[in-house]
């Protein structure tokens, strides 16, 4: 994989930085996810549910040995899923070392985005999560909304259930 | 920069020092019980490649201290000086100095402290040489000081456990004069305050002479509940104070265990030799299938046939030798024990002969790390416990020296390590008395000797009339249960009064692949575990039982087991809901058993076993995953996991 501009790598000569994004569909708009974070791109096939898991999680696949969760990102935004077509894909995406994937209703295309492009989500009242959102921008026109990825799966919700386990042992330990 | 390039060579220099502390500590050991004079040179040459060492990697204050080992030992080579049980002992606690120094050496911290001096001191003077006025009584400041500083802050449940602060501080306050002093800063908000907690702090400060062990010893039943750190006041010590709640000090041992679990493994050349005919096999018969891509015709098959049994065998091979890296001897654990079962008699007036059998069984270099701390606890209990004393044992009618025998063997695909001796075993009236104070038992009359050996696994039970130093805190056996059966084993016990105890562990033989059972429950699959599985079975309506609260009970054989709808655990759709149409599994895990029910079982496979943690996070009752071999995920049940999320589910 050849390495595409990334925002870190501050360019020598002062030109604008730009990113590459990996556009997807998702309910008829077009949102983008850095493409330095995809791993690769799998057609949907169905995943082993995993118990105790939020609705948005579906489940586990085998990515070549290595167990991966797999969340569908309509779920994650509160929208409707209607079916799994012919286009559905599974997005693998690695944040901090750590594999998930993300269902989402097609990919379209690589959109190179200058940083002085993205602009802030507007602010859409409380009744609105905009918190995965990093910003937007515009392309030819269309709209697309720039993921925050490292923010899908949400650690902190690991992080506190890892938390609350050793207590839990601990009250069986004194009983 | 010099020092980074010497740097790099520590951890293996570091490595190497510990393998010959281990030389040298066997061989002091086979010295005592009257070894030849080989055994010297062999120890002085581990001695000396350390000191040369020390000085090299830059920790000269470890060089001085071998070097007096080492004159010591040059005169016992020469015959100088008599082999006696002084010397032996004298050496063997140099050894225990050096470890705790390698392991100060790893984490940065000052390399001397009062013990290493001390013990320098008296070697010189062994060796006929004037004390240095450095080992002067002030090192032993650690100890003795004419006012203490103590902080104690203790954990929020303390005072669930009975035990009062006040009651504490009359006991110090009888030692000298004391001053109390309250620490508010983890006091919550008025709303959030529990009244049964303790959610205050106190720092102490206490004038006199007492003791650092003294002050301990009043916090002794505490220690585990609290936050404590001791400190002089007055004398400026040397070294840093002992890390927090830790007065009485771990074994030595434990410094050197742990180094010993840093990365590396050393694979003997003739596996790594083995490994790598396998690959070159597997490379040949895959160019042999490699053909059939070019042209193919159905004359072929059988040729096609026989590669690919060639290509299974390999590949099988190939599994069995790369798990074999991780193998190692158990040998590396059993060789602490001479030394501790020598410690340990010497110290109660016993007298033991420790048995080692079958040092060469290998076992997964995880579960060989893992299962140091419960054998050293079951090795413990049986001199402490198990083994009389020597005019006991006469009195009986039984040998004067107690035998204790460590053998470890393969059994079908598992590991038993088995640890036995000739004592006293169970005691069954003071078990059963025990119980029945801490209402564990309503009477013992119906308790079977299996059922009355089970109860040593409660939390908290000890039948030590005293509480020794070794072991009778109360915490112990269930602490063994619990890591044993973290490592997926079991521990089981057999006891004759009069005639001795048998702990039997077993251990798979790997924790990356187990053997299960695949149980289906609406669609989807889950693997149990085949050393968690009793017995599988139909339930006949007759043998069902439903009682108050929606709870459903099983009986199997003369036992009431509760029912886990495992469905219903994990929330599978389209299961079956009623248990007589489905299959019941009787499973242990924690030494709790319960029936779960399932749809049916599919067949028995092993699996290779895949974390879910990697790239997700713990899921309870769920131990792994593994890949069927059609390429889909199956997850594998934690029993005991699933039993505890049962509990918790009903509590909430």
């Amino acid at each position: 994989m050849s390495q595409p501009n990334s925002p870190a790598s501050a360019s020598p000569v002062d030109m604008p930085a730009t990113s590459q994004y990996l556009a997807v569909n998702l309910a008829h708009e077009e949102y983008a996810i850095d493409l330095l974070a995809v791993r690769e791109i799998r057609a949907w096939t169905p995943v082993t549910r995993i118990p105790q898991a939020p609705s948005y999680v579906l489940g586990v696949l085998n990515l070549r040995g290595a167990i991966v969760p797999v969340l569908d990102l309509r779920l994650r935004f509160g929208l409707a899923r209607e079916e799994y077509g012919a286009t559905t894909v599974t997005v693998i995406v690695i944040v901090a070392g750590r594999l998930f994937g993300a269902v989402v209703d097609g990919v379209s295309d690589v959109l190179e985005v200058s940083a002085g492009d993205v602009r802030p989500v507007p602010d859409m009242g409380t009744a609105v999560d905009t918190e995965y959102l990093k910003g937007l921008t515009s392309v030819a026109e269309r709209m697309v909304l720039l993921l925050d990825v490292d923010k899908l799966l949400q650690p902190q919700d690991a992080q506190m259930l890892e938390a609350a386990l050793p207590a839990a042992a601990d009250v069986r330990a004194v009983a | 920069m010099a020092s980074v390039g010497v740097a790099q060579f520590h951890q293996v220099f570091f490595e190497e020092s510990l393998e010959g502390l281990d030389v040298m500590e066997s061989s002091l050991l086979a010295l005592d019980e009257g070894g030849d004079s080989e055994l010297v040179n062999t120890i002085f040459r581990a001695a000396h490649s350390i000191k040369g060492g020390s000085a090299t990697f830059g920790f000269p204050e470890m060089a001085a201290f071998t070097h007096e080992a080492e004159s010591l030992l040059d005169e016992l080579r020469d015959g100088r000086r008599a082999i006696d049980g002084t010397i032996v002992e004298l050496l063997l606690r140099t050894v225990d100095c050096l470890r705790g120094m390698f392991a100060r050496a790893q984490s940065g911290q000052p390399l001397n402290n009062a013990e290493a001096e001390s013990l320098r001191g008296q070697m010189a003077a062994a060796l006929g040489r004037k004390i240095e006025p450095k080992a002067a009584p002030s090192r032993r400041a650690g100890d003795h000081a004419d006012a203490w500083r103590i902080d104690f802050r203790p954990h929020q449940g303390m005072l669930a456990g009975g035990n009062d602060p006040l009651r504490l501080f009359r006991e110090l306050a009888a030692l000298g004069e004391l001053q109390v002093q309250p620490v508010l800063d983890r006091l919550p908000p008025l709303a959030a305050l529990k009244p049964a907690q303790c959610h205050l702090g106190w720092v102490l400060e206490l004038g006199g002479p007492a003791t650092r062990d003294q002050i301990a010893a009043v916090f002794d039943w505490v220690e585990d509940e609290c936050e404590l750190t001791i400190e002089p006041l007055h004398v400026v010590a040397d070294e840093p104070a002992p890390a927090a709640g830790v007065p009485a000090g771990k074994p030595p041992a434990a410094a050197a265990v742990h180094g010993a679990e840093s990365g590396s493994v050393r694979v003997s050349i003739d596996k790594i030799d083995g490994l790598i005919d396998l690959v070159g096999e597997l490379v040949i018969t895959q160019s042999m299938l490699d053909q059939f891509r070019e042209e193919f015709d159905t004359a072929k098959l059988a040729l096609l046939q026989q590669g690919l049994t060639q290509l299974a065998r390999h590949t099988r091979e190939l599994q069995e030798s790369v798990m074999g890296v991780r193998m190692l001897p158990i040998g590396s654990v059993f060789n602490r024990f001479p030394r501790l079962v020598r410690d340990l008699t010497q110290k109660l007036g016993k007298q033991v002969k420790l048995e080692l059998v079958g040092e060469q069984t290998e076992l997964d270099k995880t579960v060989l790390e893992k299962i140091g701390d419960p054998l050293v606890h079951l090795v413990r209990n049986a001199i402490d416990h198990g083994l009389e004393m020597p005019d006991r044992r006469r009195a009986v009618g039984k040998a004067q020296t107690g035998a204790l025998r460590l053998e470890a063997f393969h059994r079908g695909g598992n590991i038993v390590v088995e640890v036995s001796d000739d004592g006293a075993g169970l005691n069954r009236e003071a078990i059963v008395a025990k119980a029945l104070q801490r209402g564990l038992i309503a009477s013992g009359d119906q308790l079977s000797d299996e059922q009355v050996a089970e109860l040593i696994f409660q939390p908290g039970f000890s039948t030590a009339a005293v509480a020794t130093d070794l072991s009778g805190r109360g915490v112990g056996m269930d602490v063994v249960r619990r890591n044993v059966s973290d490592l997926g084993g079991a521990v089981a016990i057999r006891t004759r009064s009069g005639h001795g105890t048998v702990f039997t562990i077993t251990l798979p033989l790997t924790l990356a692949i187990i053997d299960g059972l695949t149980a289906a429950v609406g669609r989807e699959h889950y693997i149990v575990p085949l050393v968690s599985i009793i017995e599988s079975v139909q339930a006949r309506p007759e043998t069902l039982h439903r009682v108050t609260g929606g709870g459903e009970l099983f009986r199997f054989r003369d036992e009431y087991l509760p029912v886990l709808r495992l469905h219903q655990l994990f929330g599978c759709t389209g299961a079956q809901a009623a248990i007589e149409e489905g299959l019941l599994i009787v499973v242990e895990g924690d030494g709790t058993r319960v029936a779960l029910l399932v749809d049916g079982l599919i067949g028995q496979q092993q699996a290779v076993v895949k974390s879910l943690e990697a790239n997700y996070r713990r899921v309870g009752g769920i131990s792994g995953a593994t890949i069927l071999a059609d390429g889909s995920v199956a997850l594998i049940v934690d029993v005991a996991g699933l039993i505890r999320l049962q509990s918790r589910s009903k509590a909430a």
